[in-house]
């Protein structure tokens, strides 16, 4: 097998999670293949996450380090990695499957005449490299294995939240790389103005390890404020389902579910949320899902670790409350 | 024999469809529980540009000449969401419209349905009178003629659209001794006509999202050229209009048949009693079955009967039977769905609740099932055999 | 301006889906197809630009078997002008690749200024169509837009897109490629007179043969990916129902939070 190649997603200099994640993901793959496991990361100032890409466990690190590329380009990044996954025999590209993954991935598959497999679950591969994933379809209503033909030029996003990282190794031999020939920015036909940042969106809910979500049993969109504060307590993310976006309670970007998003924290709290399949789509892979409805036959309680049927106006703040105490405590 | 929708009548169906499930579902149950007529008015201002006001009417007035069938389609796809909007829309097309449509002149049509059709004008229809309901051929609203106009007086009751309407069809006796043989005229009435007036009747047991009115008529002058049709002709126009709007109100119960019949498989499934879902009872299984069986028997003669009208046959007969089972189909049904719901189907937060009280006026309006049997025993009878 | 759409024929969101007796595929028999609904937002943006500018010309272009053409009407009846169905049997199985390389070779056969997907096909949910054709055509992209503003005298625009915790904004030139995401715009109903047009407009019928590709450069033999199997996801069952008043309730579920779940 050829190397696996690790696209290290970073923000505002910061790796993100799911960076760690897909290195663990081709840790394990490599572990079984003998195969080499190299770390790209783009951006600016970003020398020191390099060295932390070394300790979870890359064999090697290619190293971007420039400020005309601190913002994402599909056609630059593209072309940087498929320059690189050139350079040597390429088996496997990964990374997450966040807004810049999805974007990325099949840019970098289309540019290497490779085959895509997004947003996948699980990932394993055979002798000679040739991978198998685990990929929802139909909005999760149908899991997929597809089968890739060939070892070559692989690509392949990985859901966050779904892999595990490595533990940190500290003495961990790693070849760093500084990759000085890159695209021209100045060819670039479509280049990123300016990031506006959303105020109320301090956690990501894709990247949310806990969320707390509201639905229509929250009867007004100034009930929200119990979700926050709840999220709060619970350094928790905060969600909506379809029915408080559709009435404009809040923004599209707070949506978990079919036509919003899909999430795999390990706690997701629903509050007045009736859990339509079209719901559950979104977070049904959650570690552990809280329900808080006062319909006894919502079919969110069908898949629900922990349930309670009553009136969500008396129980979040009481919730709230309760593990503030035992956050105090600790 | 083909017996499957044009590719313009499945195109219709999935665009009212989509239109029901985004624009009326979610606020029919605020329809219902605020006697919200305005957010039905909404909804008919949406509807309008799509050309859904007009669809059986022909295209030089505003329609899009997609006949009954049409016309079915959209009635059937609207009642799955809310019985008020539908029999709402239901009045101003196939009362209203279709009035003007079989007993107007050119300057008419051109001047009142086009209007209707394009929705820029809502229509109503007023036969029915304190003591004239199913017997409309004893009305009494009197209509005088004095020069170039007749002077209407009198009272009209639960008419629908009565206080939202533009433009109103009003029958009205221009000889009281010929009565129903020569002596009804239709006339068009515009609604800032003085001497009219219209009061909303709020105390329904259903359909509380459509305006019913009763309209006074004091000293209201119509001139002669807004008489539809002949003078001594209203009756037949009446009737006529009758024929084909009870197909449309059979149509209309198929939707909401269809709809109370998905809630009561889901319900069924989701319920769970004596450890298993209720869907697993036999009990249940029978009333799924039963109510599955009807709704095919009402598509079935719903749709050949429209294809009939369009072909330009004349359905008395088949109209009527189509009225008198779809609208009795539609309770026994809506009856099962409340008994599967259980104690949830009587809660008013439950659609199907809605569905039950709004299903019951069907076997009243426009013909009561009485009517109905009278009319098909008539024909029958008349015929000799079937 | 000259706008093209992608567009994909979708069982319905609300279907129930389920793999086939083989799976290998899921059971088609009594689902409802619909246009991808996030392609809806493409032909929606694409007739409001035309609106916009005054003029020029919205294609909507399909692959698929005979049944597409439903899907391809709809689009006209919603108020494209032109619809163009790629079908040919040798597709059968087609990957990414293959049917990025088919679009691209009808795209070709014009000049457009705009080309629109959806986001991704609410079907496979992948997501890599039209980033694949952007790169086939040598085109700019931006993905997953959820505003656009389109400067037609200077052939540029400028196009958002979500990203974790805020919004890209970015310039791009025309001719560009933009799949679109739900907050996008609203899309409008077909009409009435949209549904009795939508007959007489053009509808251009290619196979593999009129654009040049050669049958075994696609379908399943050529495929570098395949579907292996289909499977309903695993179900999660009912937990734990936490029975007493509010009070007992949160206390027995901090407890488990705290003990079973070892959230905090």
């Amino acid at each position: 097998m050829g190397q696996i190649l690790v696209f290290s997603e970073q923000r505002d200099g910061k790796l993100k999670r799911v960076a760690f994640e897909a290195l663990g993901a081709a840790r394990q793959l490599a572990s079984q293949t003998n195969a080499t496991v190299a770390a790209i990361i783009v951006g600016k100032n970003i020398a020191s996450e390099a060295e932390t890409l070394s300790k979870k466990g890359a064999d090697k690190v290619f190293v971007i380090d420039d400020p005309g590329f601190a913002h994402y380009s599909s056609e630059a990044y593209g072309t940087i990695i498929a320059d690189i996954a050139k350079k040597e025999d390429t088996s496997l590209i990964l990374m997450g499957a966040t807004a810049m993954g999805k974007d990325l991935g099949p840019k970098v598959a289309a540019k290497l005449g490779g085959p895509f497999a997004g947003d996948c679950i699980k990932l394993e591969c055979d002798a000679e490299g040739k991978i198998t994933a685990t990929r929802p379809m139909y909005g999760g209503k149908i899991i997929s294995i597809v089968r890739s033909h060939t070892n070559k030029y692989q690509v392949a996003t990985l859901r966050p939240n779904v892999f595990s990282v490595n533990e940190a190794d500290e003495n961990k031999k790693t070849v760093f790389e500084n990759i000085d020939t890159l695209p021209d920015l100045s060819e670039m036909k479509a280049v990123v103005k300016e990031i506006l940042s959303s105020a109320n969106t301090k956690i990501d809910l894709t990247e949310a390890d806990i969320i707390v979500s509201g639905g229509r049993g929250l009867k007004a969109p100034e009930h929200f404020a119990l979700i926050e504060a709840l999220a709060e307590t619970l350094g928790a993310a905060v969600g909506a389902s379809r029915a408080a976006v559709d009435a404009g309670w809040k923004p599209h970007s707070y949506q978990v579910g079919l036509t919003g998003k899909t999430v795999s924290p390990s706690l997701y709290i629903a509050c007045g949320i009736s859990g339509a399949i079209q719901h559950q789509a979104g977070m049904s892979s959650s570690k552990y899902i809280v329900a808080i409805n006062k319909d006894p036959n919502a079919p969110i309680f069908k898949i629900a670790n922990y349930g309670i049927v009553g009136d969500l106006f008396e129980i979040v703040p009481l919730l709230t409350e309760a593990i503030k105490t035992i956050k105090n405590e600790e | 024999m083909d017996f499957i929708f044009t590719e313009e009548q499945t195109m219709l169906r999935d665009m009212v469809r989509k239109f029901v499930d985004q624009e009326i579902k979610p606020l029919a149950q605020q329809i219902d529980k605020e006697h919200n007529v305005a957010l039905v008015q909404g909804i008919l201002k949406k509807a309008a540009p799509l050309g859904l006001l007009g669809i059986p009417f022909p295209e030089k007035y505003g329609g899009s000449n997609m006949g009954e069938m049409g016309y079915a389609i959209l009635l059937e796809e609207l009642s799955r969401g809310c019985a008020s909007t539908s029999v709402t829309i239901g009045a101003h097309i196939g009362l209203a419209g279709t009035s003007i449509l079989i007993g107007g002149d050119e300057a008419q049509k051109e001047k009142y349905l086009k209007p209707l059709a394009l929705g820029e004008k809502i229509g109503a229809y007023a036969l029915t009178e304190p003591g004239a309901g199913s017997d409309a051929a004893s009305l009494q609203l009197a209509a005088k003629a004095e020069g170039n106009d007749y002077i209407l007086n009198g009272t009209k009751l639960w008419i629908t659209n009565g206080d939202i309407a533009d433009t109103i069809v009003v029958y009205g006796l221009s000889d009281a001794k010929l009565k129903a043989r020569g002596g009804i005229t239709a006339f068009i009435v515009e609604a800032d006509t003085p001497g009219f007036s219209a009061n909303r009747i709020e105390d329904k047991m259903g359909l509380k999202g459509s305006a019913t009115a009763e309209l006074v008529f004091q000293d209201v002058r119509v001139p002669k050229e807004n008489v539809l049709g002949q003078v001594g002709m209203g009756f037949v126009i009446a009737m006529q209009t009758l024929d084909e709007s009870r197909l449309s109100l059979a149509a209309a119960c198929i939707g909401a048949a269809k709809e109370v019949l998905g809630m009561s498989v889901d319900f069924s499934k989701k319920r769970i009693a004596f450890k298993q879902p209720i869907a697993q009872f036999q009990a249940i299984q029978f009333m799924i079955a039963d109510m599955t069986a009807e709704i095919f028997q009402m598509e079935s003669i719903v749709y050949r009967t429209a294809w009939m009208y369009d072909q330009g046959t004349k359905i008395p007969r088949e109209g009527a039977i189509c009225k008198l089972f779809c609208s009795e189909a539609l309770d026994r049904i809506v009856d099962k769905a409340v008994q599967i719901h259980g104690g949830n189907g009587f809660m008013g937060e439950h659609p199907v609740e809605r569905f039950y009280r709004d299903s019951r006026v069907n076997r009243i309006f426009e013909g009561t099932s009485e009517i109905q049997r009278m009319v098909i025993a008539e024909d029958v009878l008349k015929k000799g055999s079937y | 301006m000259n706008i093209a759409v992608c567009i994909k024929q979708v069982p319905a969101t609300e279907s129930k889906i389920r793999p086939s007796a083989d799976g290998k595929d899921i059971d088609r028999t009594g689902l409802s197809f619909v246009v991808n609904p996030y392609d809806e937002f493409g032909l929606e943006e694409a007739l409001k630009i035309k609106e916009q500018v005054g003029k020029g010309t919205v294609t909507v272009i399909s692959i698929g078997e005979d049944k597409t053409i439903e899907a391809l009407r709809t689009c006209l009846a919603v108020g494209a002008d032109q619809a163009i169905h790629i079908k040919d049997p040798a597709l059968s199985g087609s990957d990414t690749h293959a049917i990025a390389l088919v679009l691209t070779a009808a795209l070709q056969k014009e000049n457009y200024d705009i080309i629109f997907f959806g986001k991704q096909a609410i079907d496979n949910d992948s997501g890599a169509v039209g980033i694949h054709v952007a790169e086939l055509m040598n085109l700019p992209h931006v993905a997953v837009i959820n505003k656009l503003e389109v400067s037609p005298d200077d052939k540029k625009a400028v196009a958002h897109r979500q990203i974790e915790g805020g919004t890209e904004v970015i310039n791009i030139d025309l001719p560009a490629i933009f799949t679109c995401q739900k907050e996008l715009n609203v899309p409008r109903y077909a009409s009435l007179p949209g549904i009795m047009k939508a007959k007489q407009k053009p509808m251009t019928i290619y196979s593999l043969n009129d654009l040049n590709i050669a049958t075994d450069a696609v379908g399943a033999e050529k495929a570098m990916i395949t579907l292996d199997q289909l499977s309903p996801p695993e179900k999660r069952t009912a937990g734990t129902a936490l029975e007493g008043n509010a009070g007992e309730a949160v206390t027995a579920l901090v407890r488990l939070l705290h003990e079973e779940a070892k959230i905090f």
